[in-house]
């Protein structure tokens, strides 16, 4: 729904999962707001509204970002995606179908943002993007369970599923790099 | 057959795609409004003026309602005590719901909310279990079991030991909040969408506040982003309002706390203090035990009474108590209204034995599993009564912990511990096995039933429906098994929809772990009687003995004969036999008076054992867990999988609730821990780095679904044994003089403080 006290709107324009999409909106409406109340993109969670869960985890210009943190009109011209154009249930992604194998969820809240960051995750190991936990800076860190464990803990399972989701992710990673 | 087997869940392909809708992504029918409660920023004050003006004339305001405005009951309690949605004249709580704002969308709900004018005249607030029993502020007066003479044993014991233990509560942090829907119908009729685990109480209270009966309001719950216990009573309010404000403006309504007004308003996992004094003998066997034990229970009874029973009936968890007195205060306070969450008490009365066990073994300097395995219940004979003395029967805890013992090399790492603490100045370790033992029934005992409603269509495909709620447990994937089971068929060919109170009526909270356990009799009761008319129809048609009839493989063999399901079928509803059944469990043998602590409360046990390895950091306080090895008992497996996933979600669940978990209420009562910036749940990198998960190799010995044992619960206490380790590994800073006594959760703040502690180091 519209907020129904804006005096103020803008135009925006961005593609989301490949289709272009023009909304006018209040120029506080989060990117979160946008994809599930204007677009009825429900795919990404309100999990906390505040970047802190991750539920929300959104991939934009190929980079995950909290969606909830982010304001819509900031966006103009941006190439999202959602869980919804990663993959559908007649045409999975490989890494959603290794969340299948796996049983990489219980409640499946935390799912979409879990396989929307894991994508971009491994993009960020692919591009030499350090973590907490590498040991040479310097160097690319390789596919490691230490690794994925750390660059994921921005996605909370409140389920505690973390050993099927890594186990999926790893399933993923090593079958792209093999 | 389907079941036994590690089928993927049920809604897996529409959880990895962002299809599987939960409540707040269902569509809202045009017209929709939004609410949001106005709440008090005090914790115990009388309500002099409510000027509400300002929230009327916010943009976007349909209507603004206090508890005056209210069409029928002020009433959202799970107890027969009454608990006011909105605060009437006075405030209990900082958080509690004063007024509704209906508006025309979510954030100008939310916006309108905040600008009401409360005038307060306070009152003394009692925030603490010490503040409460200071002025004997109780929901009823203490509970006690007796068993044998405890105070003259302990007196005549080789040694006592005595100590407090402070346990602190847990916030749900259900990833998905609490949401209602309601849609008006015609005439007094009402739907509502509930993110619930316990349907039938949102339709009573629903009924209740708009004064109408019951069959006027039908709830329906697809699937929870999580639950447990938080939905058990926690919905209520949300429900109510949508149904108010849908009956007074004829319009759907929507309600979802925002996550910072979820963890304010919505009650929590119970603090404990639990006293305890033991008479041991030299080789660390309890001769007597004396517990007290104090349960914070908030501002309302909310499900606090069973709660505090559960704890004092888990007090001794897997080990024999020769004489034993327990006694539970149940303590009322100006906090949230605490209430359910996965185990529901037991674990706080759980980590009251576990500790006096660890407390037995630092003060004779014996190894903590010796004095733990010496303690156990035995299989058979005098030493298996519990103190509310019913016979522990089905005691597997002694092979199952030799055996984890064996596997997860216990004595081996723990002398390889004690060399690397030796040699390690600022890095300890700490090893630790506790084991756990819980009861499954609901201690309430009539609400031990459930019913179904099984339908075969005439292409073969089954539909059904239980009283049980799915929040993720794989409660539905389980069931479908059970189905799909009986009359042959892939688990494709059976759909679980909506749990609704229009197709099962009367249901139980999907609760105490009981979930399959219940509704798969209930389900399993009604395909046979579905599959016992196909076998007449058969056996009359083709001629042939009833026994010759199989279900198998999507086809039924009839003797040489083997037809496809659905052709059977067809052929049954052209001969005119019913293919719709209902179906009704009720679990046998329990019998319970909770005030005098005697009977059966529940149908069996299930058991599991943990070992965790911890390391610490003597500078900091931090601490990993480095590995944990489990083996749990969860009777003949319904879904191998899906029973390893709860367990190793309930034991990170279960560690973060005694490790990282920490409420801070301030002294105002303000929870200052009301996100996930503050308030810390295990992420990917706190999963143990070595995680093994075994089943025990065992069938329930009474007769439950498939020979299954209940499995949402147990293994959340296996957690435990991550705070045995942390208090291991502190022990090792200093000379075995003085017990460690860590208070739970063991927060890095806590850890430290106890480290130097041991080093001789006051705060």
């Amino acid at each position: 729904m519209a907020p129904a006290s804006s005096t103020t709107s803008m135009k925006v324009s961005f593609r989301v999962n490949g289709t272009p999409r023009e909304l006018e909106l209040d120029p506080r409406v989060t990117l979160l707001d946008a994809l599930r109340e204007h677009l009825h993109l429900t795919g990404a969670k309100k999990g906390c509204d505040h970047g802190q869960c991750g539920a929300c985890t959104t991939i934009v210009n190929g980079a995950r970002i909290n969606a909830c943190l982010s304001l819509a009109v900031m966006h103009a011209g941006d190439e999202i995606t959602t869980i919804e154009g990663i993959g559908q249930p007649d045409a999975l992604h490989p890494l959603q179908a290794a969340f299948i194998e796996h049983d990489g969820y219980q409640c499946g809240y935390c799912t979409p943002g879990q396989i929307c960051s894991a994508l971009a995750m491994l993009e960020e190991i692919d591009r030499a993007v350090p973590s907490h936990v590498q040991e040479d800076l310097l160097q690319k860190a390789g596919i490691t369970e230490a690794e994925i464990r750390e660059r994921m803990s921005g996605n909370i399972c409140r389920c505690g599923a973390y050993a099927n989701i890594v186990a999926a992710i790893l399933e993923i990673a090593e079958g792209e790099t093999a | 057959m389907t079941v036994h087997r590690s089928l993927p869940h049920e809604s897996g392909p529409l959880h990895v795609t962002g299809t599987a809708r939960y409540v707040d992504d269902v569509p809202l029918p045009p017209g929709a409004l939004h609410l949001a409660f106005g709440l008090s920023d005090r914790a115990r004050a009388r309500i002099t003026a409510m000027d509400l003006d300002a929230v009327r004339a916010a943009p976007g305001v349909v209507a603004v309602l206090t508890a005056a405005d209210l069409p029928g009951a002020n009433d959202v309690s799970p107890s027969p005590v009454p608990e006011p949605m909105l605060a009437e004249g006075e405030v209990f709580f900082h958080g509690q719901p004063l007024f509704l704002v209906v508006a025309e969308s979510h954030l100008a709900a939310r916006k309108a909310a905040r600008l009401g004018k409360v005038s307060y005249e306070d009152l003394p607030a009692l925030l603490t279990i010490d503040d409460g029993l200071a002025v004997d502020s109780l929901i009823e007066p203490p509970v006690e079991y007796l068993r044998g003479a405890p105070e003259p044993a302990i007196a005549a014991a080789a040694h006592v030991i005595e100590g407090t233990m402070e346990i602190g509560g847990q916030e749900h942090f259900y990833l998905e909040g609490q949401a209602a829907h309601a849609v008006p119908g015609e005439g007094d009729e009402i739907l509502v969408l509930s993110s619930t685990q316990h349907p039938s109480e949102i339709q009573h209270k629903v009924a209740h506040a708009l004064h109408v009966p019951f069959n006027a309001v039908r709830v329906e719950m697809r699937r929870m982003g999580g639950g447990f216990g938080g939905k058990e009573s926690q919905g209520n309010a949300l429900a109510v309002s949508c149904a108010v404000a849908a009956r007074l403006t004829g319009r759907p309504c929507a309600m979802r706390y925002d996550r910072d007004d979820d963890m304010v308003i919505t009650g929590k996992r119970h603090p404990f203090q639990v006293r305890y004094r033991a008479g041991v003998a030299a080789d660390g066997r309890l001769e007597g035990i004396v517990f007290e034990q104090f349960c914070n229970c908030g501002w309302s009874n909310d499900l606090s009474l069973p709660v505090a029973d559960r704890a004092m009936l888990h007090a001794d968890n897997a080990y024999f108590l020769p004489h034993v007195r327990i006694t539970s205060h149940r303590v009322k306070t100006n906090l949230c209204s605490f209430t359910a969450f996965r185990g529901f008490g037991g674990p706080q009365g759980l980590v009251g034995i576990e500790r006096v066990m660890d407390h037995i073994a630092a003060s004779l300097r014996l190894d903590p599993l010796s004095v733990r395995q010496a303690n156990l219940y035995d299989r058979e004979g005098p030493r298996t009564v519990t103190p509310y003395h019913m016979v522990v029967e089905d005691n597997v805890a002694p092979e199952l912990i030799a055996d984890l013992a064996v596997r997860a090399d216990y004595a081996e790492r723990r002398a390889g511990i004690a060399a690397f603490n030796a040699e390690s100045r600022v890095l300890k370790r700490g090893i630790a096995l506790t084991p756990v033992k819980f009861g499954i029934s609901f201690t309430l005992t009539h609400l031990n039933q459930a019913g179904a409603l099984v339908h075969v269509y005439t292409d073969g495909s089954v539909h059904l429906n239980h009283g049980g709620t799915e929040m993720g447990q794989g409660l539905h994937t389980k069931v479908a098994q059970v189905a799909a089971g009986v009359f042959g068929l892939p688990l494709g060919a059976v759909r679980i929809t909506a749990t609704d109170t229009g197709k099962v009526p009367n249901t139980s909270a999907t609760a105490a772990s009981s979930g399959s356990d219940l509704n798969g009799m209930a389900v399993k009761a009604a395909c046979d009687t579905i599959a016992d008319r196909l076998r007449d129809f058969a056996a009359e048609r083709w001629q042939i003995d009833r026994d010759a009839i199989r279900f198998e493989g999507g086809e039924v063999v009839i003797g040489a004969e083997r037809l496809r399901f659905a052709e059977l079928v067809e052929a049954a509803y052209m001969a005119r036999v019913q293919l719709s059944a209902t179906g009704y469990y009720a679990t046998p043998k329990v019998q319970w008076d909770r005030r005098a602590g005697r009977g059966r409360p529940f149908y069996y046990f299930a058991y599991g054992a943990a070992v965790t390895e911890v390391a610490i950091d003597t500078l900091t306080g931090e601490y990993r867990i480095l590995r944990a090895d489990i083996l749990h008992d969860v009777g003949a497996s319904l879904n191998p999988a899906i029973d390893i996933g709860q367990i190793e979600g309930a034991y990170v669940q279960g560690a973060g609730w005694l490790t990282t978990e920490e409420l801070v209420w301030d002294g105002q009562g303000r929870l200052r821990t009301h996100a996930p910036s503050t308030y810390k749940i295990p992420c990917a990198s706190d999963r143990p780095q070595v995680f093994n998960v075994a089943l025990w190799d065992g069938r329930n010995r009474e007769e439950t679904i498939h020979r299954s044992k209940a499995v949402g619960e147990p293994p959340f206490m296996l957690g435990v044994s991550a705070l045995m380790a942390i208090s291991d590994a502190i022990a090792a800073c200093g000379d075995g003089s003085r017990y460690v006594a860590l208070d739970a959760p063991a927060t890095p703040e806590r850890v430290l403080r106890a480290v130097d502690a041991q080093r001789g180091i006051a705060w």
